[in-house]
């Protein structure tokens, strides 16, 4: 059994990644799959965690955040493709009518 | 003690209750359908006024309300008279008797019933209320033929009847005063009847609002009472007296406060100085409305609660003064008014507020008895002139104006007689009703402990001016030559059957009505001060003893002299040299024009009183209301809107910016759970 630590290490620099991805990138496209790398840090942390304290909760867990994931890209592709149809663009700062 | 018909006593005030319901349920589903759909069609509405033509047939349901609007009336009469004579079969001790309809509101130590009760005082007051009543609501049904809202007229006037009967028969502060505000609103509805004329919506405001001011004093009355009493049940309150001022709970001040609130109340009610300015106006209403509420029933109401009262006044003889002066002041002042009025109803009603100075001048002496006894007197003969003059104006179609009427005599073959009847009663000539009454009161105010010598020169004063005034009413009415507009005279025509023949009852009442009192000087018996014994006890009517038969004698020869001399005047200034009251008008203008003008009391009360209080209200309605209460709100609203305003612009509408927003959230939300 390894220590934890490392793999919380890897779990927090994926989540990192994915926060920045969000924040900094003005492609939607982009922003959904650091979304998806976010998520995917996250579940790193479940498993490690759970393996060891020999739980299967946490990979449990992490089969429920893929399926959540998987609807999430599903849905947000579908919105992408619409919003693209009608703006010809998926750069997010193009997308601002909705405000006061 | 359970007593037969005594037991329905409560159909009394039900009945006209009842013809409340039925009128109301056909006003509202007949009438008014009807009146909105040719409100509908009709362009420009035609001017109300009394008695106005109108040839289009009667609707069916005018017949049905004829009938019920008078008959419950009616039948509360015949029950009113079964019971009273049931009582009258007790003792005198024993005539009192109270039925409790149902608890009415109890809280603590306080309880207010629904009760009524019927002793020798609401025995003559109801038995007034549902006779005279009775006849007046028959005279509409002949005197409102032509009136579009028939029905709603009988509503009120039958809601009125209730009202008043409640007041006479409660047996219970609380319950008279319900009553006290039911005659105020009816009053109110019935001046405003017309209400598409200004100046008739104007009075009945006018009518409610100084009644308003009246009311509150009455009320502070009730209440002061009742925390001195612990009770508003007239029995208990009056059974309480001799305990209440022996521990020294009921001193002569508070006694004094009491009873001056409650005079307010009557002041205000039953149209005294300085509030009586609203019942000459009142004269807006339908001529039977004056002479059944401003005239022989609601305005009396003053009258009959300081009667029931009485035992409370005797204990405060600061009261009884300022009663006695403000009845003998308001008598000879309203007199003189009479005198210069042109309209034939102002002169009537300013006669009424004198006759009610008269029954107050009584009161104020101790003689409750003569005070009632000239209020049921009043009744019959102020009503019928009332009556007749409404049977003039309706023979004129609507002309009120005296100087456009004149040898009317021959034309009114029934009007002319009961009215003359009527006149000759108030001026007190003797034989007649009034002058039993008046001058009891007159003798009691010279006689009486409480009396005075210039109380008793102002009230015989005010008889020879009353029946100057009169005369000179019928003189200008019946007599001389026609001053009428041709258009008016070729329609002058008797009324109909239903208005003469409560003229000729009432007549009947107007000669024989004060039999029932007659003085023992001249020889009779007075039942009525032996009926109301049991009431007020015989007090203060038995000073009289010790003054001598031929004093009495004298001083009642001397009013009738008074009255002659009135009469006599009138005859000469208004038939013999009928140019004379011009001349004497131009002689002495100012006088003339300020008694003309009602001594400008009206108009020193709008600059006095009315228009620092319309100011006022205008001052408050801008500083107050508009600045300072909307202030509020709208200042309220104005910080959630500018808040709003600015918090809005968080909505960027960036999606980078609520990334952002939502990381931060989420570091915050972290940090503050690792650092707690």
């Amino acid at each position: 059994m390894m220590e934890p630590a490392a793999y919380l290490l890897l779990s927090g620099i994926l989540f990192g990644i994915g926060v920045v991805g969000v924040v900094a990138r003005k492609n939607a496209l982009i922003i959904l799959m650091s979304v998806e790398i976010m998520l995917n840090g996250v579940n790193v942390a479940f498993i490690a965690v759970g393996s060891h304290l020999g739980d299967v909760t946490g990979s449990v867990f992490a089969f429920m955040v893929m399926t959540v994931a998987a609807a999430e890209a599903a849905v947000g592709l579908a919105i992408l493709i619409a919003i693209y149809r009608l703006k010809e663009t998926i750069d997010i700062t193009e997308l601002n009518v909705l405000k006061w | 003690m359970v007593g037969g018909i005594l037991d329905y006593l409560w159909l009394v005030p039900a009945l006209p209750l009842l013809g409340v319901v039925l009128n109301g349920a056909i006003a509202l589903f007949s009438e008014r359908p009807l009146l909105l759909a040719e409100a509908g069609h009709e362009e420009a509405g035609h001017g109300h006024g009394d008695a106005r033509g109108g040839d289009e047939a009667p609707a069916p349901y005018r017949k049905l309300v004829a009938l019920i609007g008078p008959g419950v009336v009616g039948a509360a009469f015949a029950v009113s008279l079964l019971c009273v004579l049931q009582l009258a079969a007790r003792a005198p001790q024993d005539r009192l008797f109270v039925q409790v309809l149902f608890p009415w509101i109890q809280a603590g130590g306080f309880t207010g019933s629904a009760a009524l009760q019927l002793d020798p005082l609401s025995a003559v007051m109801i038995l007034v209320v549902t006779g005279v009543g009775f006849l007046i609501h028959v005279y509409s049904v002949g005197y409102m033929s032509h009136e579009k809202a028939f029905a709603r007229y009988f509503v009120y006037l039958n809601l009125f009847t209730f009202a008043m009967l409640t007041l006479v028969l409660g047996s219970n502060y609380l319950v008279m005063f319900v009553g006290w505000e039911g005659v105020g609103l009816c009053s109110y509805l019935l001046i405003g009847y017309w209400y598409e004329k200004q100046s008739a919506s104007d009075a009945g405001k006018k009518a409610f609002i100084v009644n308003r001011i009246g009311d509150f004093g009455f009320i502070l009355g009730v209440f002061l009472l009742f925390w001195t009493f612990g009770s508003v049940d007239y029995t208990e309150v009056f059974a309480r007296i001799p305990a209440l001022s022996g521990n020294g709970t009921l001193t002569t001040e508070i006694a004094t406060a009491i009873t001056l609130l409650l005079f307010v109340g009557a002041v205000g009610k039953s149209a005294q100085i300085p509030l009586y300015v609203w019942l000459p106006d009142a004269m807006e209403g339908p001529t039977p409305v004056s002479a059944l509420i401003h005239a022989a029933t609601m305005v009396t109401a003053g009258v009959y609660m300081v009667a029931r009262s009485s035992a409370l006044y005797m204990l405060a003889p600061v009261s009884m003064g300022a009663v006695a002066a403000v009845g003998a002041v308001t008598a000879i002042f309203s007199a003189t008014i009479g005198i210069t009025q042109n309209d034939i109803k102002r002169v009537l009603a300013y006669s009424t507020v004198s006759q009610l100075g008269y029954m107050f001048l009584a009161c104020g002496v101790g003689a409750f008895t003569a005070g009632i006894f000239h209020l049921m007197t009043h009744a019959f003969f102020k009503a019928l002139l009332f009556l007749a003059s409404g049977s003039v104006i309706h023979a004129l179609s609507g002309q009120q104006d005296m100087r456009k009427m004149g040898s009317l005599k021959k034309h009114l073959p029934i009007t002319f007689p009961t009215m003359f009847i009527a006149t000759l009663a108030i001026a007190g000539i003797p034989g007649l009703s009034g002058f039993f009454s008046k001058d009891e009161i007159l003798w009691k105010s010279f006689s009486s402990e409480h009396g005075h010598l210039a109380l008793w020169a102002i009230g015989t004063l005010a008889a020879g001016v009353t029946a100057f005034y009169m005369f000179r009413l019928v003189f200008m009415t019946f007599y001389g030559e026609s001053r009428m507009e041709p258009a008016v005279e070729k329609h002058v025509h008797e009324s109909p059957w239903s208005m003469t023949v409560p003229l000729m009852l009432l007549a009947v009442f107007s000669v024989i009505g004060g039999w029932v009192g007659v003085p023992e000087v001249l020889g009779g018996h007075n039942y009525f001060e032996e009926w109301m014994a049991p009431v007020f006890g015989h007090g203060a009517a038995h000073e009289a003893a010790h003054h001598p038969a031929a004093l009495e004698l004298a001083l009642m020869a001397g009013s009738v002299l008074v009255a002659l001399c009135g009469i006599a005047l009138a005859y000469y200034l208004y038939r013999v040299r009928t140019k004379k009251p011009e001349e004497i008008a131009e002689k002495v203008p100012g006088l003339y024009d300020v008694v003309l003008n009602k001594y400008y009391v009206d108009e020193i009360y709008d600059i006095v009183i009315v228009r620092k209080v319309v100011n006022g209200s205008i001052w408050l309605w801008n500083a107050f209301d508009a600045a300072f209460i909307d202030g509020i709100v709208n200042g309220i609203a104005a910080v959630v809107r500018g808040a709003g305003d600015g918090v809005r612009r968080l909505q960027t509408g960036v999606v980078g910016n609520y990334a952002f927003s939502l990381l931060l959230g989420a570091v915050l939300v972290v940090g503050y759970i690792l650092l707690r």
